[in-house]
C-alpha cells in the first residue's frame, strides 16, 4: 500500500522518542525530573515508543479500515433515494423497494402517508424525491408549481373499487344490497380528500342511490381507516380499495361486489420526480423500474389495472 | 365571519356540546376515583393510576383503533350495547362522548387527586372534631379547599377534548352535524388544500384556547392572592 502511512512507521517513533529525550536531557531545568523517575533509559523508551506506535499506527489502520468499509458500501448501495407513497399502494411498494434494491442495488426509502398531506409537506420542502400519489391531480398541480422533474411523471397504477364486508354472505356479486338498504352504515373514505372517497360518491350517483344513503354515509381519513371500519364489523359495508381487500388475486376475507369500471371514472396514480431528485440517478432508477414488466406483475397481483 | 359557513357553525356547536358533557361527566366520574387514588393504602393504587394515565401514552389512533374494536359488534362493549337495545356506539354522539371521556380522564383525574393529596388529614381531623360527618367534610372543607385543582381539571378537560382529533376522526366518522367536530373540520379543509377556510377555524381555536387559558391562570393568580 503506498499510502500517507508508509511514512510513518515504528522507527520513525523510535527516532522521534529518542531525539526528543535526548534533548528533554540536556535541558537544565528538565533533566532532575526525569533523572529522579526514571532508571533505565532502554526499557522506559521501549515503553513510550511502543505507546505511540500502538496509537498512532493503530488510529491510522482503524481509519484506512472504515474509509474501506465506507467505499464497499457506497458501492452496493450506489444511490438511495426518498421516496413518498399514498397509503393505498403501501404493501405494494414494500415488494416493489425490496426487489429495487437487489435487482440494481439503489436502495428507496419509503414514507407512506395520505396524499394531501404530502402535497403541503412538498409545498414546505419535505425532502422527498419521488412522490407516489393516489391520484393524478396532485402530481399535476405540483407539476404546474415548478415542483417536479418536468416530463417525468406518468400513471403507474390504476385503482379499483370494490365494495366489500367483512362478512362472508352480504355482499351480492350485482351490489343489489346498496338498493335494498338494510344496513346501518355504508364506509367510504372522505370523497373531499380521496379519490377512492370521490370515486365511491360517483357510483352512487350513477346508481342513483346517493341520497337515500347518504345519512348512512361514515368517512374513514383516508382509504385504510375506512377499511378498519368495515373490519371491526361497525361498518356493515364500505367501498375500499381492491388492493387492500385482495392478495394474488382472491379476496382474503368477507363478501364484496367489483365495482364496474362504466360506474366511476378510472383511479389514476401518477408518479413523479420531485424537484429534490433531479439528478439523482436512484429516482430515475426507480421511476424506470416501476415501468419494468417486472414491477407490473407486482402492482397487478394486488388488484390494480395497467 | 363570512368564511364561515353552516358546517363550519355545526362543527362548532358539536364541538362546544362535547366538550361541555365531557368535562361535567368527567368531574362526576373523576372525582371519586382522584379521591381514592389520593386516599388509598391500597396495593391496587398503582394499577388504577396506571390504567387513568394510558390515554397519555398510547398515540390516539391507537386508541382508537381499539376503541372501535372493543365497542363493535364483535367487542365486549357492543355486546353489551347490544343487549341493552342501544345498538352500537361508534359512530354515534354517545360513542364519541364515552370516547372523550376516556382519553381526557388523566387530564382531569391528575389535577383533583394532586389537591386532594395536598389537603393532607389534618382539615379533615379537624372537622371531624367538630362533628362534621364525612360527605359534609368533602362538600365543606375539601372541595373548597380544592377548588384550584378542580378548576385546571375542568379547562384541561374542556380544553383536550376541543383539541383532540385522531380519537374522534376514528370512532366518529366524519359525519357532518353528528360526529363532524371542529378538529376533524379544520383536517378536512386542510386535506381539501381548502387554507382559507383551514385558516379561519384554526385561528379561532387558538384564540379561544388563549382567552380559555388566559382566564384560567388569572383567575387562579387572583384567587391565590386573596388566600394568602
Amino acid at each position: 500500500m503506498n499510502h500517507q502511512e508508509s511514512t510513518l512507521d515504528e522507527q520513525h517513533i523510535a527516532q522521534l522518542v529518542r531525539s526528543f529525550y535526548g534533548r528533554a536531557r540536556a535541558d537544565a531545568l528538565l533533566r532532575p525530573v526525569f533523572e529522579a523517575a526514571i532508571n533505565d533509559w532502554d526499557e522506559h523508551h521501549r515503553i513510550v515508543e511502543d505507546f505511540w506506535s500502538r496509537t498512532l499506527l493503530g488510529t491510522i489502520r482503524l481509519l484506512l479500515v472504515s474509509l474501506y468499509l465506507l467505499g464497499a458500501s457506497a458501492l452496493a448501495f450506489a444511490g438511495e433515494v426518498q421516496v413518498a407513497v399514498a397509503a393505498n399502494f403501501t404493501v405494494p411498494m414494500q415488494k416493489i423497494a425490496a426487489d429495487f434494491e437487489k435487482d440494481t442495488g439503489h436502495k428507496a426509502v419509503v414514507s407512506v402517508g395520505a396524499t394531501g398531506k404530502f402535497y403541503a409537506q412538498i409545498q414546505s420542502g419535505a425532502p422527498f424525491e419521488v412522490f407516489l400519489s393516489a391520484d393524478e391531480t396532485t402530481p399535476a398541480k405540483l407539476e404546474q408549481e415548478g415542483m417536479t422533474v418536468p416530463g417525468s411523471r406518468f400513471t403507474y397504477a390504476i385503482g379499483k373499487l370494490v365494495l366489500w364486508s367483512a362478512k362472508p354472505v352480504f355482499v351480492d356479486d350485482k351490489g343489489k344490497v346498496l338498493k335494498e338498504g338494510k344496513f346501518a352504515h355504508l364506509a367510504l373514505a372522505n370523497p373531499k380528500t380521496a379519490p377512492y372517497g370521490a370515486a365511491a360518491l360517483e357510483v352512487l350517483k350513477n346508481l342513483g342511490l346517493l341520497d337515500t344513503l347518504s345519512p348512512k354515509f361514515v368517512q374513514g381519513e383516508n382509504i385504510a381507516q375506512t377499511q378498519q371500519f368495515v373490519a371491526t364489523g361497525n361498518a356493515e359495508l364500505g367501498f375500499v380499495a381492491l388492493s387492500q381487500v385482495q392478495k394474488d388475486g382472491e379476496l382474503t376475507s368477507g363478501s364484496a361486489w367489483f365495482v364496474p369500471g362504466k360506474l366511476y371514472k378510472p383511479i389514476r396514480q401518477d408518479a413523479v420526480i420531485l424537484a429534490k431528485g433531479k439528478g439523482n440517478p436512484a429516482a430515475t432508477a426507480l421511476m424506470d423500474y416501476l415501468k419494468s414488466d417486472k414491477a407490473k406483475v407486482v402492482i397487478k397481483s394486488f388488484g390494480y389495472d395497467l | 365571519m363570512a368564511d364561515l359557513n353552516t358546517v363550519d357553525l355545526s362543527a362548532i356547536k358539536l364541538t362546544l356540546e362535547l366538550a361541555s358533557l365531557t368535562t361535567c361527566l368527567l368531574l362526576m366520574i373523576g372525582t371519586p376515583i382522584a379521591w381514592w387514588l389520593a386516599r388509598t393504602r391500597s396495593r391496587l393504587k398503582g394499577m388504577v393510576g396506571a390504567v387513568v394515565a394510558l390515554p397519555l401514552v398510547l398515540p390516539p389512533t391507537v386508541l382508537g383503533f381499539y376503541l372501535l374494536v372493543v365497542m363493535g359488534p364483535q367487542g365486549p362493549i357492543g355486546h353489551l350495547t347490544q343487549a341493552l337495545g342501544l345498538g352500537l356506539l361508534p359512530f354515534t354522539f354517545p360513542g364519541l362522548l364515552l370516547a372523550s371521556v376516556l382519553y381526557t380522564m388523566p387530564f382531569v383525574v391528575q389535577p383533583v387527586q394532586n389537591a386532594f393529596e395536598a389537603i393532607g388529614e389534618r382539615p379533615m381531623e379537624a372537622a371531624a372534631t367538630l362533628r362534621a360527618g364525612p360527605w359534609d367534610t368533602f362538600f365543606t372543607v375539601v372541595v373548597p379547599l380544592a377548588r384550584p385543582g378542580f378548576l385546571t381539571a375542568a379547562v384541561l378537560g374542556f380544553a383536550h377534548t376541543v383539541g383532540e382529533f385522531g380519537i374522534v376522526l376514528m370512532i366518529g366518522g366524519n359525519i357532518p352535524g353528528k360526529t363532524r367536530v371542529v378538529s376533524v373540520q379544520i383536517y378536512d379543509h386542510v386535506e381539501a388544500m381548502e387554507y382559507t377556510e383551514a385558516h379561519w377555524l384554526a385561528g379561532g381555536m387558538v384564540v379561544f384556547a388563549f382567552l380559555v387559558l388566559f382566564a384560567l391562570y388569572t383567575f387562579n393568580n387572583s384567587a391565590n392572592r386573596t388566600k394568602d
